[in-house]
């Protein structure tokens, strides 16, 4: 099966659902790690919507990414819950730790304010992390 | 055979609670995942019989085991069993070892109605729901007339706990009589503001409430389809909430509901910016009016809610519910409040109170101060968009008009402590960086504004400042924060001056080079 094809069997799995593009950017994202120029034109297509609406849907949401990375990604949350619980003394030592290898990303709460600094990898999440903690996980991840 | 009861509320599991279930289970015990007390500075909290121990590591399990067994029936001995003697890390006395749970202070001083199945049942078990009192609401609102439901919502005091504190017995009424066949019930679950995580706590622990609540709200205002609008920030939920949803299908039909995922957008927290999210469009605020409860989803009558709100539903809906609910609270904030106590605080987690408690209660008395040790310097409530508020300020009843008067918003109920080590400056740019980053910029006061805001506190904690440029910049400032509060759409850009001014006003010392 070709991308383009895969690409329309996502779109006309969702076919029944109302306002269906959210949930096939999601699932195109899953699948493909981007949603891309391609995916765009396919995806507007299928929806007779206009490229550029399509577009703007992807490029306003900070989950849908125009091109993959294969790095692994550790989200940290940086909001102020975890701010007061330290989170930015960690931030220095966990950029270090990932090299080429890891991307770190911020993200603004993870709903673990009680016991954060907190830190999310795929749907892995983890509480309490000081310094030791954050590296191993960038290491690990 | 031991029964061991673990929470599996994304708290709990973030601080390793599947360990210690597995550990538990290949020591041959009986696991029951529950959802959480909301003592999160306890999880991965263990109960044994009514007894609990945490928080508990992997190391712990064959300690607590041999306990347990050694004072035979546990749930009438083991209360004997003191921190001390068991586990020297717990002599700073902030963990619980060998203690009755449900006598434990912080739960002993909530009153819990919205969460009054935290900790005790199985988050997807029917049986449990059912045992707990679960669809009664909603077998007592289906026998009575649409406008009679919206009447005793109404007549609870109701108010929406998303943040604005409107009436919920209004929004209904008037989705109840809009015109049209097609109507949609919302459950807003885009949870953005960081301190809070009652929405997750919810759906989580007890997802059956919000969809008994959404029922009702349908019944209410004559809708056919339902949606929860999910932050893709939450996994767990959403994995169980669409569990839930399966288990509870024939329960609520005719009714639909459909889990919706958010895409990493705060603003999508906003009513109109996520009824555009679900409709699959940019999620952009829209002008008001046309308010959704006449023109919402797809443009049909549509009433949106929080799920702390909904959930409260099935509770009102209950034989007495709505007088109960009526009797308590403090002026015209009536019922209960899911508080969420979250940043350095020493004892975090879901708190459930009347409205009406004080700051000085829930940092002191129940949150034990903060994690560091260090005095307590501000505490934000209402999450990014709301106020710092200074000790000094402590005595403030939780209250919608209470806080409207001092210059702050309770928003939904998130309670971040800072300690003295926290730059409130710096605090005060985060929340102009944080409105420009997640602007979604429709309106021009939010999109510019917030970035101009960054610039001038930068420029005010810049050395080479002049005493002249100072004064002209705090001025602008000044300007900026009315152009933002009152030009603005809705309350991203619209509150945003709440945390900055309060900052600027209790901490000046902050904003100097």
């Amino acid at each position: 099966m070709t991308r383009e094809q895969r690409l329309l069997e996502i779109c006309a799995e969702h076919a029944a659902l109302e306002g269906p593009l959210l949930p096939i950017l999601h699932a195109v994202q899953a699948e493909f790690g981007c949603v891309d120029g391609a995916a765009e034109r396919v995806i507007a297509h299928a929806l007779n919507l206009s490229r550029a609406e399509v577009h703007g849907v992807v490029s306003f949401y900070h989950d849908f990414t125009a091109e993959a990375d294969p790095r692994p990604c550790v989200q940290l949350c940086r909001a102020e819950a975890c701010q007061a619980r330290g989170v930015e003394a960690l931030v220095a030592a966990a950029e270090a730790a990932t090299g080429e290898r890891v991307r770190l990303s911020t993200v603004y709460c993870l709903g673990l304010c009680s016991v954060g600094p907190a830190a999310r990898i795929g749907d892995a999440i983890h509480a309490r992390l000081d310094e030791a903690a954050l590296v191993k996980l960038v290491q690990s991840a | 055979m031991t029964v061991v009861r673990i929470s599996d509320d994304a708290v709990a599991l973030a601080c390793g609670a599947d360990a210690v279930a597995a550990a538990f289970a290949s020591a041959g015990c009986t696991v029951e995942r529950v959802s959480s007390w909301g003592m999160h500075w306890l999880e991965p909290l263990v109960e044994i019989g009514e007894i609990g121990w945490g928080p508990v590591t992997v190391a712990d399990v064959p300690t607590l085991l041999l306990h347990s067994r050694e004072s035979g029936n546990p749930s009438s001995d083991a209360g004997a069993i003191t921190a001390p003697e068991m586990d020297p890390r717990l002599r700073g006395d902030d963990g619980m070892w060998g203690r009755e749970i449900a006598a434990h202070p912080f739960l002993a001083h909530q009153h819990r109605l919205t969460f009054a199945r935290a900790g005790r049942t199985r988050p997807l078990s029917l049986d449990d729901y059912a045992a707990t009192g679960g669809w009664t609401g909603l077998d007592r609102a289906r026998t009575l007339a649409p406008e009679q439901v919206v009447a005793e919502v109404t007549l609870s005091g109701l108010r929406g706990r998303g943040g604005a504190g409107f009436p919920a017995g209004i929004k209904w009424e008037t989705v109840r009589t809009a015109a049209g066949a097609h109507k949609y019930v919302v459950a807003n679950a885009d949870e953005g503001d960081s301190g809070t995580f009652a929405d997750r706590a919810l759906i989580e622990g007890d997802p059956f409430a919000l969809i008994e609540g959404m029922a009702i709200a349908a019944h209410a205002v004559g809708a056919q389809r339902g949606y929860v609008y999910v932050r893709s920030e939450y996994p767990h939920a959403i994995a169980k909430l669409k569990s839930a949803l399966a288990l509870a299908e024939s329960r609520i039909a005719p009714f639909v509901i459909e889990v919706r995922v958010g895409a990493g957008a705060y603003v999508c927290g906003e009513e109109t910016s996520l009824l555009n999210s679900l409709e699959g469009k940019r999620g952009e605020v829209r002008a008001k009016p046309p308010l959704p409860a006449i023109e919402g989803l797809f443009g049909k009558p549509t009433v949106v809610n929080n799920v702390l709100t909904l959930a409260a539903v099935s509770h009102i809906l209950s034989t007495g519910g709505a007088e109960l609910y009526a009797s308590i609270g403090h002026g015209k904030s009536r019922g209960t409040m899911p508080i969420q106590l979250a940043g350095n605080i020493r004892n975090g987690g879901l708190f459930e109170a009347q409205f009406g408690i004080t700051l000085r209660e829930l940092v002191y008395g129940i949150g034990g101060g903060t994690k560091s040790g260090r005095p307590v310097k501000a505490v934000q409530v209402g999450g990014p968009l709301g106020a710092y508020l200074h000790p000094d300020q402590f005595d403030l009843p939780f209250d919608y008009e209470a806080y409207a008067a001092a210059d702050a918003l309770i928003g939904h109920g998130g309670v971040v402590v800072f300690d003295d080590a926290a730059d409130m400056g710096a605090m005060a740019r985060f929340a102009m960086e944080f409105c420009a980053a997640e602007s979604c910029g429709k309106c021009t006061p939010c999109r510019i504004g917030s970035t101009r805001g960054v610039e001038l506190l930068d420029r005010l904690r810049d050395n080479a400042i002049t005493p002249q440029a100072r004064d002209e910049d705090l001025a602008v400032l000044e300007d900026l924060c009315e152009t933002l509060q009152y030009g603005s759409l809705c309350a991203l850009g619209g509150f945003t001056p709440y945390p900055v001014r309060s900052a600027l006003k209790h901490w000046p010392e902050d904003f100097r080079p």
